[in-house]
């Protein structure tokens, strides 16, 4: 590995000794655990709808060597390079959200995308960590500042954005960025009976989209009762770690990963489990906690609170993604379409964890002092 | 932030703790920002414990489900909740428990058009094993742009497997259900037969189609296959023999009114329901036991007799002059075989006298006997489980001219199974029940309404031993069952006139006529004269013979006990009071002065 010398001023010299090299070391860890399983995986997946057998494989290394760039350079960035690059971004991800109410090509039921020239992308995906830099800095303004309306202001720009996403519809996203908007809020210092209210709120609204959409009615009712229904994915899962045990049948050895249809996207955790074993799940699942624990580690010691807020965002929405995917494949919570990142085919989710990433690596940089002014 | 900000903020370290005030703007900006952080990071920790949690959770289920489970069973895959599949309709058994229909799943054939990729040469392979297949219009449905086009419905294995081994693509089978009935023909009126669809288009199939698909056990009838093959049988001989163009016949246990066979003829393969026609007389689906009304006869003075004894003021032994037939208006009654002679209630029954019968009707004028008809039941149609019953013809206004006919059984039409249902009440001490196609469980309470003391009954029972004894039906009696009955010969309207040779010929019967338990009904529609019977095609000549024989072979069935019919307690109880017999009819009374 390539290292630099303690006195070295370069840009990469002093990004080397500032940046969270574990992280970093971390995430790519878990990018190359991601790219055997993808290789694992998604060969049955491809026959099976008819694509050449290493299309997904190509495809997934196409996106992912990009990712990792992105996340190299914008981790480059000063915490208001971040900021900024998180407004850009902002603002052209809930344009192409906008545009794909439009212009979208409707698959299995939503219209998340849109088709670019060479490839397609989810703009929601974009949203995620865009939204969440602008939030921790629209948070820190208005504690840090009098009078400037940064709650209201970030308020509703979080309505906007999940209507939108609502009439997508993408319920998946919404989740997903509700429960990060609600932890910068909390940690923002939201009042603590508020904060009671809002998970009244927040419970309430579970409880109505239950009755009053009937997909994620029938999702609850199949995780709570496995016998009302259709949950074979789920099943099958199962019967992947099953049949994976303590050792697992060892990469490209696994029998029941043929029957899981979103084996090389939703499912890929449990590709893991038939394959690799628990061994490595629990690797897998310790690497991402290490990201996880650790960003909130660097976070907590930001002297800013745009850093810790923003940072935080970034490592919620890394965490909760990798939970509730993990989480779904072993039948611990409802199935909820999500990527486990960095693993995970897909190449929007890749290119907007990159970024997040990156934006996350940027912010928990070693810094002397507070960092610059707002 | 700049470095004299820096400063403060090291400053305001100590006094994090104070709540800051207005009064010190500075320190406030300093102790806000430093607050929020302060705030930040002790939330920092909550949120950061919370996600450790979770991933330990997912560490635990990992272990769980990786090496806990080892070696359990592989979760079963539960298909997801469809509708559940239309339970197979309830089988119809005879009241032994036979089976007289039940649903067997078969494969239909179907076609997408859109997959067919040759419709000519599918039309070509499928005629091989489909020999009757329309390919025209097969040909012509597979050229339209649909989704799907029945090819056959409801294949036999074989077929199937032929078709399955063309290995056309396009074409494909669908499970179904087809009512089969093992039965055939043989109780077609009663069970009736089921559509395509599987939904009862009549008989018992029809009424009860709701109880039928209600996924219910088997529906178990009053009737018995092996009666209904001897009636069966019977009739159809006498049909054959007379060159009659129907009959129909039941037998009823006279204390439940279970009709434990039913059979009209001409019938029908259930499997293959020929369509309805307008002529009911040759219909083979029409069911002449209920739908069927029809003027009955001479077996209606069965009725007349005990509605004539039963108001009191006819007396078994009075006697009634019938020596010259009636004249009423354009009206002439007169006696099929006249005696010409003053005649008591017993010969008027036992010869079946016209002319007798009226006379004894008028002591009881026409309301009496609408009133008796009408607690017969003869005003209204029967209540039976069948979706055919026909509606009795009566007359209205009921004149004298009406009464008369009545008497001896024409001016009025009513089904068979009214007759049937009527004589069973007549013979079992006095009681009408409703006559059932459902098997009454033994200890059922059978409802029913007197409608004539037992002692008429009984004088009933008497008099229609004498006509199988010494009358009309001499050939209705089966050695050891001691059959009784009347005999019927009615003429049919044809166009608006009675026509002399078209004619119903029936006969009513019960027996053991000691102690009534089953009423026995024969009719043959238009039998023709042979030499055997000297050219009669009367009741008596045609109809009984077979209730003779149909009593022969169903007593031993039913578990009748053959007796000698010579027996003194045999004798004595269906023997006319010898002590009033035979008096002369100069000794009789003429109340009422019907000369």
């Amino acid at each position: 590995m390539m290292t630099f010398a303690r006195t070295d001023h370069s840009i990469l010299g002093r990004w080397w000794w500032t940046v969270d090299r574990w992280t970093l070391a971390a995430v790519i860890l878990i990018a190359m655990i991601g790219v055997v399983l993808i290789q694992a995986a998604s060969p049955a997946v491809a026959e099976r709808i008819g694509l050449s057998t290493f299309h997904f494989i190509e495809r997934h290394l196409m996106m992912l060597l990009p990712a990792l760039g992105i996340m190299m350079g914008v981790s480059l960035l000063s915490p208001r390079g971040v900021r900024r690059l998180a407004i850009l971004l902002l603002l052209g991800s809930i344009g192409g959200i906008a545009l794909t109410l439009i212009v979208g090509v409707e698959i299995k039921g939503a219209t998340r995308w849109l088709h670019l020239p060479g490839l397609s992308l989810q703009p929601s995906e974009f949203v995620k960590p865009a939204f969440a830099v602008v939030a921790a800095w629209l948070f820190a303004l208005h504690r840090n500042q009098e009078g400037f309306p940064g709650i209201p202001i970030v308020c509703g720009l979080y309505l906007l954005i999940v209507s939108l996403l609502l009439m997508q519809p993408d319920l998946g996203q919404t989740f997903l960025l509700t429960a990060v908007f609600a932890g910068q809020f909390f940690l923002a210092g939201l009042p603590i009976l508020l904060v009671a209210v809002l998970v009244v709120l927040g419970i309430s609204g579970l409880v109505a989209a239950y009755f009053a959409l009937p997909h994620v009615q029938s999702r609850i009712d199949r995780f709570l009762d496995p016998g009302s229904g259709d949950n074979y994915q789920v099943a099958r899962a199962m019967d992947a770690f099953q049949n994976g045990g303590l050792w697992g049948t060892g990469p490209g050895q696994g029998t029941v990963k043929m029957s899981i249809p979103d084996s090389h996207a939703d499912f890929i955790f449990a590709v893991a489990g038939e394959e690799l074993g628990l061994i490595w799940c629990l690797a897998i699942a310790a690497l991402f906690a290490f990201v996880v624990i650790r960003s909130f580690g660097r976070a907590f010691n930001e002297q800013s609170l745009f850093a810790l807020l923003a940072a935080s965002g970034l490592v919620m929405q890394f965490g909760l993604q990798a939970l509730i995917n993990m989480g779904s494949t072993l039948h611990l919570v409802p199935t909820k379409g999500m990527t486990l990142p960095f693993i995970s085919y897909g190449g929007s989710s890749l290119l907007a964890l990159g970024i997040g990433m990156g934006m996350l690596l940027a912010l928990t940089r070693r810094r002397v002092g507070p960092g610059e002014p707002l | 932030m700049t470095d004299a900000h820096l400063s403060l903020t090291g400053f305001d370290m100590a006094g994090l703790d104070r709540a800051p005030t207005r009064a010190e703007p500075r320190v406030r900006y300093q102790s806000r920002t430093q607050t929020a952080l302060e705030q930040g990071r002790a939330r920092l920790i909550v949120t950061a414990a919370l996600f450790s949690i979770a991933f330990g959770a997912v560490g635990l289920k990992l272990v769980d489900a990786t090496v806990l489970s080892q070696g359990a069973e592989p979760q079963a895959t539960t298909a997801a909740t469809a509708k559940p599949p239309q339970a197979g309709r309830a089988d119809i058994v005879d009241r032994n428990g036979v089976l007289l229909a039940t649903s067997l799943s078969t494969q239909s054939l179907y076609a997408d058009p859109k997959l067919v990729i040759d419709p000519v040469e599918a039309v070509q392979k499928l005629s091989k094993v489909l020999p009757d297949l329309n390919g025209e219009a097969l040909l012509a449905e597979l050229r339209t742009p649909k989704r799907f086009v029945w090819v056959r419905r409801n294949l036999t294995p074989r077929q199937q497997y032929e078709i399955n081994r063309l290995g056309i693509p396009g074409f494909a089978f669908q499970r179904e259900e087809r009512r089969v009935y093992p039965q055939g023909s043989l109780v077609a009126h009663v069970v009736g037969f089921s559509g395509v669809d599987n939904n009862g288009l009549m008989g018992i199939e029809q009424r009860y189609d709701q109880r039928l698909r209600s996924g219910e056990g088997p529906l178990r009838l009053s009737v018995d296959v092996r009666l209904q093959h001897v009636l069966r049988k019977e009739i159809g001989a006498a049909i054959e023999e007379f060159r009659a163009i129907g009959g129909a016949g039941m037998i009823m246990d006279v204390r439940t009114g279970e009709l434990l066979a039913m059979v009209s003829l001409p019938d029908f393969d259930p499997h293959n329901p020929p369509p309805p026609q307008q002529e009911q007389d040759t219909d083979p689906r029409f069911n002449r036991n209920t739908l069927g009304v029809y003027e009955m006869g001479s077996t209606f003075k069965i009725f007349n007799t005990a509605m004539a004894l039963e108001s009191g003021r006819v007396r078994l032994h009075d006697s009634f002059d019938a020596t010259k037939p009636i004249r009423i208006g354009r009206h002439m009654i007169s006696d099929f075989k006249p005696e010409a002679r003053w005649m008591d209630v017993v010969d008027i029954f036992k010869h079946s006298s016209n002319i007798g019968s009226v006379r004894m009707a008028a002591e009881v004028g026409p309301a009496g006997q609408r009133d008796f008809m009408a607690k017969l039941g003869f005003t209204r149609p029967v209540s039976l489980e069948l979706p055919e019953l026909g509606w009795p013809m009566i007359p209205n206004p009921w004149r004298e001219v009406n009464m008369m006919t009545i008497s001896f059984g024409h001016g009025m039409s009513v089904s068979p199974v009214h007759l049937v249902a009527a004589t069973a009440g007549m013979v079992n001490g006095g009681i009408l029940r409703q006559p059932t196609l459902l098997k009454r469980e033994k200890g059922d309470e059978v409802p029913g309404t007197r409608v004539i003391s037992e002692k008429t009954s009984d004088v009933v029972r008497k008099l229609m031993r004498t006509v199988v004894m010494d009358g009309t039906a001499t050939r209705a009696d089966a050695a050891g069952y001691v059959v009784g009955g009347k005999t019927g010969t009615a003429e049919k309207v044809k166009g608006r006139a009675y026509s002399g040779s078209y004619r119903i010929s029936s006969f009513v019967g019960a027996f053991p006529m000691h102690d009534p338990r089953y009423v026995v009904y024969v009719m043959v529609d238009e039998p023709k004269g042979n030499k055997q019977t000297f050219g009669y095609a009367t009741g008596g000549w045609v109809a009984a013979p077979a209730i003779g024989r149909i009593v022969a072979q169903a007593g031993p069935i039913l578990g009748v006990r053959p007796v000698d019919a010579n027996a003194p307690e045999i004798v004595h109880a269906l023997a006319i009071n010898p002590q009033q017999s035979a008096p002369g009819p100069q000794l009789a009374s003429f109340p009422g002065g019907q000369r």
